[in-house]
């Protein structure tokens, strides 16, 4: 019997040219990867076709070479597989995406493929989802500030156009609004007359997540303008693995090609992280951290680093990637890795929002790295990176004195203290909290700021130019 | 030389194995596939052997072809490396820009320095002279702050038999020719190749002496790192590591720097490319780009290239050593570094040890820091390389095997707090738990160069930090006010110390540098305070009259306020820190 399949597994149909022959027999099936030997002139990374004997077709890719063994991963799972009823065909080609402006306003799912009723997409523009890095030299070192009406983004860690600013949240918590609010106030494009458009891509999400973005960009009239790439949690890992990949071969199209300042949303990075580790694990990968594979940071930063500007062109790509700490814990890997690569992080803080605070960011470990060549004379307001920094130094030691009252009682705490205590109520429930129909311009947003700052005694505001703290500072009535 | 040829047998990701590969060497650079792409033989059995390929291996076949070069991954070193930005592999990125606008291709081919360039050569050899390995042949004006002295590569002596007249050449022309006492000619010229993974050899290593002016007071009077020493900085992220190891690159009085970025942000690089020419070398008064070189391997761009980056910057590092030069390399991250390790490691399906790191981990991290050192040249010069290396533990736990390993090999850690980072106290190293073994070894250097009692001030200063942890630690519990004074006046006294002293503002135009006088004389200030506070104190003045807000003001103030050239004002506030506890002990008695 064995003898039998090995014979069949050698029977191919030779066509017109060798990319049209057929692999009739699977040595192996395991999660989503098939194994299969015996195949020539196979390139790595090429995609191949399948077609079962009900006539369903899949595509997948393939990731080992091995002598004439290769390994390929289907993109659909390989559900309804047996080693002799699927017949493989090698495409001779990467993966690649054809890339038009008529992908705007377009629902895709993970791999690509239209979902809507739009039809295909046709184009002699083929994009290799994979990319190539960006050189350094031919970047251009992102400057300019996007206002997302939101204060403590604004302030404490300012969005610049053509970042990587990722959202840490947890589960349960509104990070979806909040990146819905930033996409109904940012200022996406740059003056009048630049073209805009969102790109989102949603990575094994829940379909409510998934519908609720598609709510919001109709809500704020931007449907048009919105690319989709949606792989739901029920959806296959495979697929999800390309995603973000599909995802970001249309942002580079639409940015660097079209001249088009684009926003990235996508959600969820965890999912992804998840779906290369089990992908990984059915490889037999050695593992390095809580099981995930070895190259998580490398695969991580083709994904992130995809962002930003270049010399050669006018356009953007500013990526707000949203991912969800396992337990809230900041140290996991995915949050981890991310943050070593992304420009900074928006983080959410559970206890914000279990005292009803609407936006729960947690400012402290929150961070812009861009924003200091962003802000301030020229492109904001003068006093800006000085009223920022005294807001971390101020708000920082509010946690001390609220550790301090927990165990000595509020009462007990001196004059100074106190004031800081309500320093940081009010800066709470005034400055972090607005409604998500609230949009505040920088100088709103600096000016309730200092309304806040002058709580405290002048002489207390030690991080602000003596010229600027005259100059701002309230004294009170 | 005969070409010889292997087999792709198996591709998975950067790592290749192949067959037919007998007479191939290990670490030998070959050409991969149709594409010609660069990789580097790292294991062989038999007829088989592992190659990892610094470039994308997509589209790669099994059964393509892979030809060796016959020398193993070698960078080109001569004129018109400083002020250049480089990949892991000494590839001009601006020129890759040119072949290929915005976007890094794979198989472009092996490119280097500049070979079409022509420098203005002065040779200062004549005939029937006698040359040995290490001896300068020729200078050249690299740019207005490095003279490219061009030495006789290593391994070459002999006598010279003709030498061409000074004048305009490129880096491939033959300038002097000599011939070794078998009769054998060499060719002379401006480059030479070297081996990255080979450390260039000196003539003796000699002890570390002295200090790294880095203008940035927490390192120069706490945490000094010493020429030809090794520094570690590890931090989680958002720390500032990268802000760190950017101010050492400006600011540090090495006559090279060397900046590897390996496997971090590209816009890091981008912005070092667009700041750094604007910036002004505060020794020298010229651009600190025509020092510096920089090695750009982004976390996007392949990862064997990545692990060959380091050894790259090193290899740069150790030529312009050779000349005579301090060099500074900085190395951020070694965390990266490791981790490509750990990649191709894992590839391999090498037994891992902890972590996933392989169990060559620490012997290569050893390796590498041991290439840093004081050290007298071949030719008799005292030279030097300081390493810095940026670390990112998984986690900010320092813990884990790169930050316990790099501990091991470095004497100067300093370590970066996140608490301190959220209160955006930059620099935001840790007082407490850094260190920095050149501290004795410095002690002449410091009562040569500023004061006697550098030292024991340093330690009086890191008493009262140490003293102020402890009763912070008190304070959580109980509160300020129930301390008696003198313990009181440490706290407040160690909050001039964080604010006025250890912070320390990158942005601002006097403080992003501090000469080492002022950074001396601000710390000898703030101990006046102390002293005088004290000796008050102990007469039963009250802490709210000592904590004059006025004067702890200005004292806290000094580093925006007294100018980088002119002292005077600190001697004012020192008067009036006089006048002041004169005045309290007078009205007390």
């Amino acid at each position: 019997m064995f003898n039998l399949l090995l014979k069949l597994g050698e029977l191919f149909i030779e066509g017109c040219d060798e990319m049209s022959k057929e692999y009739l027999l699977l040595d192996k099936i395991e999660g989503p990867l098939i194994f299969l030997s015996h195949a020539e002139n196979v390139s790595y990374g090429e995609v191949i076709d399948i077609t079962l004997n009900d006539g369903s077709k899949k595509r997948g890719r393939v990731i080992r070479i091995e002598k004439d063994a290769i390994v390929a991963q289907i993109f659909e799972g390989s559900s309804g597989f047996s080693v002799v009823n699927a017949s493989v065909k090698f495409t001779g080609k990467p993966f690649e995406l054809p890339m038009s402006k008529e992908i705007l306003g377009r629902t895709f799912n993970g791999i690509g493929e239209p979902i809507d009723q739009g039809g295909n997409i046709f184009s002699n523009d083929i994009y290799n989802v994979n990319g190539r890095p960006i050189n350094p030299v031919a970047r251009k070192y992102p400057r300019n500030y996007i206002q997302t009406g939101i204060s403590s983004i604004d302030n404490l860690a300012t969005l610049i156009r053509g970042q990587k600013l990722p959202i840490f949240s947890g589960n349960g918590l509104p990070h979806n609004e909040i990146a819905a609010q930033i996409v109904k106030q940012a200022n996406i494009s740059e003056k009048e007359g630049e073209e805009f458009a969102v790109v989102f891509a949603a990575i094994g999400v829940k379909h409510d997540d998934a519908d609720y973005f598609r709510k919001t960009f109709e809500q704020s009239g931007v449907l048009e303008r919105v690319v989709m790439y949606i792989n739901l949690a029920n959806d296959s890992i495979v697929e999800r693995v390309m995603t973000p990949r599909c995802a970001l071969t249309a942002a580079e199209y639409l940015a660097f090609e079209k001249n088009m300042h684009i926003l990235v949303i996508m959600t969820d990075i965890t999912s992804y992280c998840e779906a290369l580790r089990e992908i990984s694990s059915a490889r037999e990968e050695v593992p390095s951290r809580k099981g995930y594979p070895g190259y998580l940071y490398s695969d991580l930063a083709s994904i992130y680093e995809r962002a930003g500007m270049m010399k050669q062109s006018g356009g953007s790509i500013t990526f707000l990637p949203i991912l969800t700490m396992p337990n809230d814990d900041i140290t996991h890997p995915v949050p981890d890795l991310t943050g070593y690569i992304t420009e900074g992080q928006i983080v959410l803080s559970r206890e914000l929002f279990q005292q009803n605070i609407y936006p729960p960011i947690s400012i402290l470990p929150s961070l812009s790295r861009l924003m200091k060549d962003g802000i301030g004379e020229g492109f904001t307001r003068e006093d800006h990176p000085d009223v920022a920094n005294q807001v971390f130094a101020s708000y920082s030691k509010v946690q001390d004195i609220r550790a301090l009252a927990q165990i000595i009682g509020e009462d007990d705490l001196s004059e100074l203290d106190n004031q800081y205590m309500k320093f940081g109520r009010v800066f709470e429930e005034k400055f972090i909290r607005q409604s998500f129909d609230d949009n505040r311009s920088i100088e709103e947003t600096l000016d309730l700021a200092w309304e806040i700052l002058s709580l405290l005694p002048k002489d207390e505001l030690e991080r602000i130019d003596p010229e600027i703290l005259d100059k701002y500072y309230k004294e009170e009535a | 030389m005969v070409e010889l040829k292997g087999t792709i047998t198996m591709i998975n990701g950067p790592v290749l194995k192949a067959v037919g590969m007998t007479g191939f060497k290990m670490r030998e650079m070959v050409m991969v596939g149709n594409k010609k792409l660069i990789g580097e033989v790292i294991a062989l059995e038999g007829d088989q052997g592992t190659i990892q390929v610094y470039e994308e291996t997509e589209g790669l076949m099994s059964g393509e072809i892979i030809i060796s070069t016959g020398r193993p991954l070698s960078v080109k070193l001569g004129p018109g490396l400083i002020g250049n930005i480089f990949d892991g592999i000494e590839r001009p990125l601006l020129e890759i820009n040119r072949i290929s606008e915005g976007f890094i291709p794979e198989g472009i081919g092996l490119l280097s320095v500049d070979k079409e360039k022509e420098w203005k050569v002065k040779i200062n050899v004549s005939e029937n002279d006698i040359l040995e390995a290490g001896q300068c042949f020729a200078t050249v004006e690299e740019t207005s702050l490095i003279t490219n002295k061009i030495l006789v590569p290593y391994g070459i002596k002999g006598k010279v038999k003709e030498k061409k007249q000074d004048g305009t050449y490129n880096i491939e022309e033959t300038l002097v020719t000599i011939e070794d006492d078998r009769g054998k000619t060499h060719e002379l010229k401006l480059s030479h190749e070297w081996p990255v993974r080979i450390p260039r050899p000196v003539r003796e290593r000699l002890a570390i002496s002295s200090l790294l002016v880095t203008g940035q007071r927490v390192l120069d009077m706490f945490f000094p790192v010493a020429k030809g020493g090794t520094a570690a900085i590890p931090g989680g992220f958002g720390t500032g590591k990268t802000m760190t190891q950017h101010q050492l690159a400006k600011w540090s009085d090495a006559d090279i720097i060397v900046y590897i970025g390996c496997g971090e942000r590209g816009n890091e690089m981008t912005e070092v490319l667009e700041d750094f020419p604007k910036l002004i070398d505060p020794k020298t008064g010229k651009s600190i780009m025509e020092r510096t070189i920089l090695i750009a391997n982004t976390s996007n761009m392949p990862v064997a290239a990545r692990e060959a980056s380091i050894y790259t910057g090193i290899t740069i590092a150790e030529y312009f050593r050779d000349m005579g030069y301090n060099v500074a390399i900085m190395a951020d991250s070694t965390s990266r570094w490791a981790e490509a390790l750990r990649e191709i490691s894992g590839r391999l399906e090498e037994m891992p040890a902890e972590e996933g790191y392989p169990a060559y981990l620490p012997s290569r991290l050893a390796e590498f820091y041991e290439r840093a050192g004081y050290v007298q040249t071949l030719s008799k010069e005292e030279a030097s390389i300081t390493i810095i290396g940026a670390v990112s533990p998984a986690g900010g736990d320092f813990s884990e095997p790169v930050t316990e390993n790099t501990k091991r090999y470095v004497n100067a850690f300093l370590a970066l707090d996140k608490k301190l980072a959220y209160a955006r106290h930059y620099p935001a190293i840790n007082w407490l738990n850094s260190y920095s073994g050149y501290v004795k070894m410095l002690g002449d250097w410091y009562q040569e160069h500023l004061d006697e009692d550098v030292l024991e001030l340093r330690a009086k200063m890191i008493r009262i930090l140490h003293e102020e942890d402890k009763l912070q630690e008190i304070v959580q519990l109980v509160g300020e006010d129930v301390l008696p004074d003198d313990q009181r006046l440490v706290l407040e006294i160690s909050r001039v110390l964080r604010i006025g002293f250890l912070q320390q503002n990158a942005f601002h135009k006097e403080d992003t540098f501090v000469p080492l006088e002022k950074q001396y004389e601000m710390l000898k200030c703030i101990e006046l305070l102390y002293d005088r506070a004290y000796a008050a104190i102990k007469r039963g003045i009250p802490i709210s009259k000592i904590k004059d807000e006025k004067l702890y003001g200005e004292v806290t103030k000094m580093k925006y306020t007294v100018p980088n050239d002119d002292l005077s004002i600190i001697k004012e506030i020192r008067k009036s820190i006089m006048e002041y506890y004169d005045y309290l002990i007078e009205e007390y008695s």
